[in-house]
């Protein structure tokens, strides 16, 4: 395999990895939890680096991913304590773990691999020089083994817990009356998400696992409605991020890692402004014809009233419609538009007049209307 | 340049305060990473490290993040701490490609920039330590004049909007203050760890108040000696980057103020706990004592026997320990035959308790 597509695979599957417990973390409202412990598991990083003097270890992957999970403990037991609210102490128990790892780094690993920047930042482009070599046959990079590694574990978190994680997310309350322990599930997530960050860090670096855990969940929330679709969507805009963020940092010459974020959150964007059911553009259009169709109902009410009255002629001739409904010309001409269209109206020389339908449906909407 | 740190202690004491009690604390976090692009923009276009410029851009693509993440909220189902997250990445991200592009440019002038993810105090100029002092008279000033209103927009902004008061612009004026703040914090301490500096000082100062006023001095107080050592320890010891040193030392003042704040600290609570748990229960043995003693509306007073008591209360309750105890207090006695009575004084204790919990009243 050439260097650049063991990095684009690296990407992909480092994308997809995150983009699945970050389901999770959106629908149970918990998406910072993944900017803390990404954060967090630096001072783990940095010890077990200390002692395996690899990245790539499993005990430097089963270390840091234990200072994650501890970070969450910790911020769990200050907010019990209700001396602090939840955010706040989220915003004090990360800045610590992360500050106590860069102070380890920056005064004891100073000479060896490992720098502030390559931890919080990442890089992609370095990771096919570290290769996996069994029996002095070279079976790739060790980054892509060890994310594999990680989607195969959170790929099966998923399915052997489907219906458990399913229940709990959506109804926690009732997950416990039926005897499965919110919990020990949550913790499992929080495992999870610890180990796909130590793994992705140094691919991505620790902010940017952020936005690949949670843009493309965020974007598949606002596409589909159901839990099945939301996780395969994310994955597959997770890897459109990496795709796409890997092409844009060929193109540009520019960071990998930064340029999965921007394309993920392009991707979000996309979905936000032109989803088919949620998306700003449907929102817009959606309330334009939610303002139409009430124009046509107040149209035909005022048809309606002045129906065989000696004012007709001068209230519902259509070039005064304007004036007497007090709207702009436009919405006139758009609720009249409509209204014919519906057959509800039909014009005879100057003056709107309603049709048999028309009338029934005004008289329905004045029904009970002294 | 200790002063510097000083001075950002304590602007982001006095701020960090009404963001900690408003649940924004990690809207600091999302704000200062969001300020990357702006700094590498700033650096793109005017071509140099000038303070000024940079802080500009931090300040606009900052201010922009917030309200990306407010409009994500309005406009979509997506949550709060979602768009925060993804605002906080993406814009971190698309500084992080920036400043590649810079790192590419032939004039390589940019080492300067790369202070700005984990500040250096040592990189203070005299220009900026006096920009951070007006800023911090700005921020005093905003906060004598329009302290009620900050107190209203800060626990009962309904309440506020309901005497005509501007809480809309008043919150956009504090966002812009805090935007400044973070923005200045960023040569000092650094993008990742700015909402520390936030947060910190206003969670740990929370523990020893229950007033604003005092909550948001000491919290600037504390933000001061935190800003302050830190600066200082790190310029002592070599390659002791400052903003973490700064928020290593503002986590342990938050953590002795968690333990020890008085009233409400873990170690205080533990404390009365055990004091608590020492006393016997004497409310409920009371209360039945008074239910006794109604039973004669003749005489209030008619003793009862203790093994009266025990079997109406609890089986856990120290009745013997409870009645001395009651006894000691004046609100009840015995008569020469042991048979045990309310005074007066405990009747009306158990006609107070009893209106409290007909109120619904939990104290």
């Amino acid at each position: 395999m050439n260097p650049e597509l063991e990095i684009l695979l690296i990407a992909v599957v480092t994308s997809v990895a995150c983009a699945l417990p970050g389901v999770f973390l959106i629908l149970r409202r918990l998406a910072l939890v993944s900017d803390a412990i990404t954060h967090a598991i630096l001072p783990g990083i940095v010890v077990a680096f200390f002692l395996t003097g690899s990245l790539t270890s499993p005990l430097l992957v089963v270390a840091a991913a234990a200072t994650g999970v501890l970070s969450v403990v910790l911020i769990e037991a200050i907010h019990r304590t209700r001396l602090v609210a939840e955010d706040a102490a989220t915003g004090l128990v990360f800045p610590a773990f992360f500050s106590l790892g860069v102070v380890l780094v920056t005064r004891w690993a100073g000479k060896v691999h490992l720098d502030t920047d390559s931890v919080l930042l990442g890089e992609l482009a370095f990771a096919p020089f570290d290769r996996f070599i069994v029996g002095g046959a070279d079976l790739g990079p060790v980054a892509l083994w060890m994310m594999s590694g990680i989607l195969l574990l959170n790929l099966a978190l998923i399915v052997v817990f489907s219906k458990e994680l399913k229940l709990a997310t959506l109804d926690p309350a009732l997950a416990a009356v039926l005897g499965f322990s919110p919990v020990v599930l949550h913790y499992l997530l929080m495992t999870s998400v610890s180990v796909t960050a130590v793994g992705a860090f140094s691919a991505a670096g620790s902010i940017l696992v952020v936005a690949l855990m949670i843009a493309p969940p965020a974007a598949a929330y606002l596409l589909v409605e159901n839990f099945k679709p939301m996780l395969l969507l994310s994955a597959a805009l997770g890897a459109l991020g990496a795709v796409g963020g890997y092409g844009l940092a060929r193109w540009l010459d520019v960071s990998i890692a930064g340029s999965m974020a921007v394309v993920c959150g392009l991707i979000f964007a996309a979905a936000f402004t032109f989803g088919p059911e949620r998306g700003l553009v449907s929102q817009f259009r959606r309330r334009s014809a939610q303002r139409v169709e009430f124009g046509a109902r107040l149209l035909a009410v005022h048809l309606l009233h002045h129906e065989g009255t000696s004012r007709e002629g001068v209230e519902c001739a259509v070039s005064n419609l304007d004036v007497h409904l007090g709207w702009s010309e436009s919405v006139v001409g758009k609720a009249v538009a409509f209204s014919l269209a519906r057959g509800l109206t039909i014009e005879k020389g100057p003056v709107l007049r309603l049709t048999e339908a028309g009338r029934r449906f005004a008289e329905d909407l004045t029904a009970g209307v002294a | 340049m200790a002063l510097g740190a000083g001075l950002l202690g304590a602007v982001s004491g006095f701020l960090g305060s009404f963001a900690v009690l408003r649940r924004q604390s990690l809207l600091g976090d999302a704000l200062s990473h969001a300020a990357l692009p702006g700094i590498a923009l700033a650096f793109l276009i005017t071509g140099g490290k000038a303070t000024v410029p940079i802080l500009i851009g931090a300040a606009v693509t900052g201010w922009v993040g917030t309200l990306v993440v407010r409009l994500i909220v309005r406009r979509s189902r997506v949550p709060y701490d979602a768009a925060l997250g993804l605002v906080l990445s993406v814009f971190f991200g698309l500084g992080l490609v920036l400043l590649t592009v810079i790192q590419k440019r032939p004039d390589a002038a940019q080492a300067g920039l790369e202070t700005y993810l984990f500040g250096q105090a040592a990189a203070l100029l005299r220009a900026d330590v006096i920009v951070m002092a007006v800023v911090a008279t700005v921020v005093l000033l905003v906060l004598m004049l329009a302290w009620k209103e900050m107190k209203v927009l800060t626990f009962d902004r309904a309440y506020g909007e309901s005497l005509g008061l501007p809480m809309g612009r008043l919150d956009g004026l504090v966002t812009a203050l805090l935007v400044v703040t973070i923005v200045l914090g960023l040569q000092t301490v650094g993008v990742v760890l700015m909402s520390a500096m936030i947060v910190a000082p206003g969670a740990a100062a929370r523990q020893w108040t229950r007033s604003l006023g005092s909550m948001v001095t000491v919290a600037a107080g504390i933000g001061v000696a935190a800003g302050v050592s830190g600066a200082v320890l790190s310029s002592l010891f070599p390659r002791l980057p400052t903003g973490p040193t700064i928020v290593l030392i503002l986590s342990a003042l938050v953590a002795v103020s968690l333990l020890m704040a008085p009233g409400r600290g873990l170690v205080w609570r533990r404390l009365q706990l055990g004091r608590l748990r020492g006393r016997p229960r004497q409310e409920p043995v009371l209360m039945h004592l008074h239910a006794l003693s109604l039973q004669h509306p003749d005489d209030p007073e008619h003793g009862h026997e203790v093994s009266v008591l025990r079997t109406m209360s609890p089986p856990d309750t120290d009745v013997d320990a409870a009645l001395t105890a009651l006894a000691e207090r004046g609100l009840a006695a015995s008569d020469s035959k042991g048979l045990w009575a309310p005074t007066e004084m405990g009747r009306r204790e158990a006609q107070r308790t009893l209106e409290r919990l007909d109120r619904g009243d939990k104290r």
